[in-house]
């Protein structure tokens, strides 16, 4: 269907053009200059301003009446103000709108060319020109005035009894903190994210997780690394070419010693034993005979075991690179340790008791909110329209806003006439392929059946064990899909 | 005969190719510019398709992207993939260096009197990175991963981390390197016009005598040279981070399952460096638009341009206040609020200056002697577009009030209206304008009405109703947005808006026709066709190298002398000695 009214069109087109030349054959026969646009073309042309006028002020109007007014009544209290400011700003805006684009349309439609007349020598005037610089001037010191008085009373400090909301984000979800009955957030550091700390709060039994399952990658890793096939035949092959040289020619010895010391480096990392022999500088020539042996029929078994892979020299290498930044991940998760056994930090205990919701969050009507947004990939953005508030969540660096929620969900439903509405909080800084569709649900409600709903939600560490979500697993898989097609 | 044919194809290279005549290297840049703008403009009637209709299979996006849209249906990735190449190709390619490298090249020599370009060389080389930038850009479309997604600001971390997304592979360093060519090709012309223009003024072309246009290209290349460095300085810095394990933009980071070797970088130092650029980059787009309407209007109201010395001093006010303003695009990035306030003061300032050049702009087709050919039509569009987008840049400069509105369809309007079809409009109406002293040859009116009006009816169709959509809070990028029950009732403009986006992309057809038919088979041109002041048409129809036959021109007066009552004609050429008694502007 659409296809059939592009080719219409597309004929359409065709069509005109073909007039045109036929037309433009014709006016070079009567010989008039492209230049000289007649009376008639002039005419039509400036009426054609005043038939786009009503058309563009008559469609303006209706998409004002039919959707000037889409967004509720603001749900906060700054964004009362804010809409006050809004509505303020847009009556001057309208006005200008229409007065400038008026006199511009009316001007072109009147006084459109004539040869019998000639235009008004006007090239300035001092007064006329001070009247619309000054008058601007004025009319935007106001806009400016009332803007900064909103925008000071939106970004000032919240109230000491706000409550405190932490907004995490990451592709493509969102995830809110609330403190524990301690009413302080634990730390948290991204090196200590794993499936079950998606947040990584800080507490003992997180480092120690993290540090077990970096363990286990690096372990997982150093295995496939080692039993990759193609290493193991050459570094048995040089071996055995070593071996065979070691039977000939006693000459050569020292340096030949030193090679096989380097072949067996080449596996330090997994294989310590071996790869301390080579300081064995005066090992008697059997002993070192011994040693290649003994490698060589470990290859020969390690080549018959099932762990055996394949791989490109550049998966190598990418495994390689992803085993070295594993283990500075590990140094780092240390390093988290380390602190904690030195110090005496009350907020190493603190995020115990926080408590970690997804899908939808709940905030009590007429209590003052201080939100704190995180971010743990890209840049993303908080957007509350209900409540004119938005807010980017930026990796590395925390975010801050306040508000004021006076409009319950189930008030709102009862202005709206629509049972089904629920507020919702949006990304709205492009985050990657499902940025569309990354959202959750606020629910505004009473204190009472807050602090309900809020007791109802379990500590961290209790939870520990149901934390990981189907879609946090495919996210990481798809993600780790995408290196290695970069690579 | 086969020593000949040599002998003709080495006259075409250095004709065609490696043409150091600025008159050639602007016509170079103009179907450069062309051939960009069909791309963009392609690019965005597929998207258009997926918002308006989403989901929905149509076979032309499958004939056009294969594998980006299987069935026919828009894959996700390439959505935002076109959307950023469309952004960046029609920002950069076809405002920045189509428009100041066709007009700047073309009229700066011919305007101020000069022979040539102070360097014929450098304006060679500006051309050649422009074209080799370009087609690295195009080429990134086709690498595996796509195209950089990020929108074409590309933030990092997303556009920094090949793990966030597949368009932040391949594609993205290929738009990095494209992007630092492009600016090398940027400032090599920017500095050649300023010298120009400092330098080469023919006699009596006093800075007061100089048409707006060159006023306009040059605080456009000032502006430039100032600004383009600063770009560069962010995107080799977000290279090092993809490439060599630097971490200027990035900290705590934890992506496809691994927590990054990063900390201590900011992602909002990249923000405050490319929008340090990125805002002057807005002037750069507008400016010379807004320097050739007012020489358009001019000369087609048949009347002296109104406040000769404001136009200029808006010029300047707008090019100095543009270089402290760029804070107003990162309002809701956690900038300290007092920061934010300094920025909404010096960003509602701008809108002095803007005022006095729509008020003058208007004052000037007051009691004028209209001759409507189609450059004069875009060009009073442009002031149409230039008062309606700048409007709503009061809201968006308003913190308070962007905190609702940023990066919403409410922006996408304001910028698409202000800077998007009024800078385009500007470059249509120098394209008409000047296309007999470009071509020798003249376009057809009748054409160009037609493209006129279906383009401003198509265009303000496109973005005027995103206004409504985006203050119903429906945040752009997009790629569809069925899943929010509150944006439903603003869903019924999305069809419409896609409407007038085809038809806005057909109606490009009338002028490419027009154009490239007019190249060859147009009207021939005479030497003066529109009756206008400026130099360029005291230059014959044939080009020259060296522009004038004899000795440069003397100038005598303004370039503005229309309806004169001293002057029995509505125009007067600069050139003109003054009659007995004048009294000289």
């Amino acid at each position: 269907m659409k296809l059939l009214i592009l080719l219409v069109v597309v004929l359409g087109l065709v069509a005109a053009v073909q007039l045109s030349k036929i037309y433009q054959l014709s006016i070079s026969l009567r010989g008039k200059r492209e230049e000289e646009i007649s009376e008639a073309d002039n005419r039509m042309n400036g009426g054609l301003w005043l038939v786009f006028m009503v058309l563009f002020y008559a469609s303006f109007i209706v998409l004002l009446i039919r959707y000037g007014d889409y967004l509720p009544p603001s749900a906060s209290v700054h964004g009362l103000a804010v809409d006050q400011l809004m509505n303020f700003n847009m009556a001057i805006i309208f006005a200008v709108f229409f007065l400038v684009n008026t006199l511009l349309f009316w001007f072109s439609a009147k006084y459109y060319y004539r040869a019998d007349r000639k235009a008004t020598f006007y090239s300035h005037d001092n007064k006329l020109e001070l009247i619309w610089t000054v008058i601007p001037s004025i009319v935007l010191a106001v806009i400016i005035a009332f803007g900064l008085r909103t925008w000071n009373e939106m970004t000032g400090e919240a109230a000491d009894d706000a409550i405190r909301v932490e907004m995490y984000s990451k592709q493509f979800d969102w995830t809110a903190r609330y403190p524990g009955n301690d009413g302080e957030f634990g730390l948290a550091n991204y090196n200590l994210i794993t499936p079950l700390n998606a947040l990584g709060i800080v507490t003992e039994e997180g480092v120690e997780s993290a540090l077990e399952e970096i363990e286990v990658k690096i372990a997982k890793l150093e295995d496939e690394i080692a039993y990759e096939k193609g290493h193991l035949l050459d570094e048995r092959e040089e071996l055995m070419e070593r071996l065979h040289e070691d039977d000939h020619g006693h000459g050569h010895a020292h340096t030949e010693h030193d090679h096989s010391g380097d072949a067996n480096h080449v596996d330090q990392d997994g294989h310590d034993d071996h790869a301390d022999h080579g300081d064995h500088g005066d090992a008697p020539h059997n002993g070192l005979k011994a040693l290649l042996e003994s490698r060589i029929s470990e290859i020969d078994h390690m080549l018959e075991s099932d762990k055996v892979i394949i791989l490109t020299e550049a998966a190598y290498e990418a495994k390689e690179d992803k085993l070295y930044r594993l283990k500075r991940h590990r140094t780092r998760i240390m390093e988290i340790g380390e602190f904690n056994f030195d110090g005496e930090l009350s907020a190493w205990d603190a995020g115990r008791d926080d408590r970690i919701v997804k899908g939808e969050f709940h905030l009590p009507l007429g209590r003052e909110v201080e939100f704190v947004f995180r971010s743990r990939d890209v840049i993303h953005s908080a957007y509350m329209p209900h409540f004119r508030t938005q807010m980017n969540s930026v990796p590395g660096v925390p975010t801050r806003f306040k508000m004021t929620p006076i409009i319950s969900t189930d008030s709102m439903r009862m202005i709206l006439d629509d049972p089904d509405f629920d507020y919702v909080l949006l990304c709205n800084k492009v985050c990657g392929a499902a940025h569309f569709n990354m959202q959750m649900k606020i629910v505004i409600e009473s204190q009472e059946a807050y602090d309900a709903w809020l007791n109802e939600q379990d500590p961290f560490l209790v939870k520990e064990g149901e934390e990981e979500s189907e879609t946090e697993k495919a996210t990481a898989e798809v993600a780790s899909e995408n290196i290695t097609a970069s690579l | 005969m086969g020593d000949q044919a040599h002998h003709h194809e080495e006259s075409f290279v250095s004709k065609y190719v490696f043409s150091q005549d600025h008159k050639m290297i602007s016509k170079q840049f103009l179907v450069t510019a062309i051939v960009m703008g069909v791309v963009a403009v392609m690019l965005s009637v597929f998207f258009r398709l997926q918002l308006g209709w989403p989901g929905e299979s149509f076979a032309i996006l499958e004939t056009f992207l294969g594998k980006w849209a299987p069935d026919g249906v828009l894959d996700r990735n390439a959505y935002l993939a076109l959307v950023t190449i469309h952004g960046t190709i029609m920002v950069f390619f076809v405002l920045t260096g189509g428009l100041s490298g066709t007009f700047s090249n073309l009229l700066i020599p011919l305007q101020i009197g000069a022979r040539d370009m102070a360097s014929g060389f450098l304006n060679m080389l500006s051309y050649w990175f422009f074209l080799f930038s370009s087609v690295i850009m195009i080429f990134s479309l086709f690498v595996e991963g796509g195209a950089a997604s990020g929108g074409w600001t590309v933030y990092p971390p997303l556009s920094a981390l090949p793990q966030a997304m597949p368009g932040s592979g391949m594609g993205m360093t290929l738009w990095l390197i494209s992007m630092v060519l492009f600016v090398v090709s940027s400032l090599l012309g920017g500095l050649n016009y300023v010298v120009t223009i400092i330098n080469l003024r023919t006699k009596g072309m006093s800075m007061t005598r100089l048409p707006l246009t060159i006023w306009a290209f040059m605080v456009t290349a000032i502006l430039g040279v100032l600004s383009f460095p600063v770009l560069v300085s962010a995107v080799v810095l977000l290279l090092m981070d993809r490439t060599m394990g630097t971490a200027f933009y990035l900290s705590d980071i934890f992506i496809g399952g691994e927590a990054l070797d990063v900390t201590g970088g900011s992602p909002i130092l990249y923000q405050h460096l490319f929008w340090f650029l990125g805002h002057p980059e807005v002037y750069i787009v507008l400016l010379p638009a807004l320097g050739i309407s007012s020489e358009v209007i001019a000369t087609n109201a048949r009347k002296p341009i109104f406040g000769y010395k404001a136009m200029v001093g808006s010029l300047l006010g707008i090019g100095f206040l543009s270089f402290i303003v760029w804070g107003h695009h990162m309002f809701v990035t956690g900038m300290n609020p007092f920061i934010g306030s300094v920025f909404v003061f010096t960003t509602l300032l701008i809108a002095i200056p803007s005022a006095v050049k729509a008020f003058n702009y208007i004052t000037t087709l007051w009691k004028g002697n209209i001759r409507f050919s189609p450059a004069m039509l875009f060009s009073i569009g442009l002031v149409s577009t230039f008062v309606t987008g700048g409007l709503t840049g009061i809201i968006l400069a308003d913190s308070a009030l962007d905190v609702n509105v940023h990066d919403t369809y409410f922006v996408v309007a304001h910028f698409h209206i202000v800077m998007g079809m009024s800078a385009i409009f500007g470059m249509l109406a120098g394209v008409y304008h000047w296309f007999p002293k470009m071509f020798g040859r003249m376009m057809n009116n009748k054409l160009g009405f037609v493209h006129f009006w279906i383009t401003i009816v198509a265009g303000y169709g496109v973005f005027f109703p995103m206004h409504f959509v985006g203050i119903a809070g429906a945040p752009r990028r997009y790629y569809e947005y069925s899943n929010f029950e509150f944006l439903n009732g603003v869903q019924d403009l999305q069809p419409i808006i896609s409407t007038f986006a085809i038809v806005g992309a057909i109606g490009q057809l009338f002028f490419l026709f027009n154009f490239f038919y007019s190249i060859r088979y147009g009207q021939k041109a005479v030497q003066n066709p529109w009756k206008s002041n400026t130099l360029e048409w005291t230059t014959p129809v044939k080009h020259l190298h060296g522009n004038w036959d004899g000795p440069l021109p003397i100038v005598h007066r303004w370039a503005y002398d229309y309806s004169n009552p001293v002057h029995e004609e509505d125009f007067v050429l600069q050139t003109t000695p003054p009659l007995d008694g004048e009294v000289m502007h």
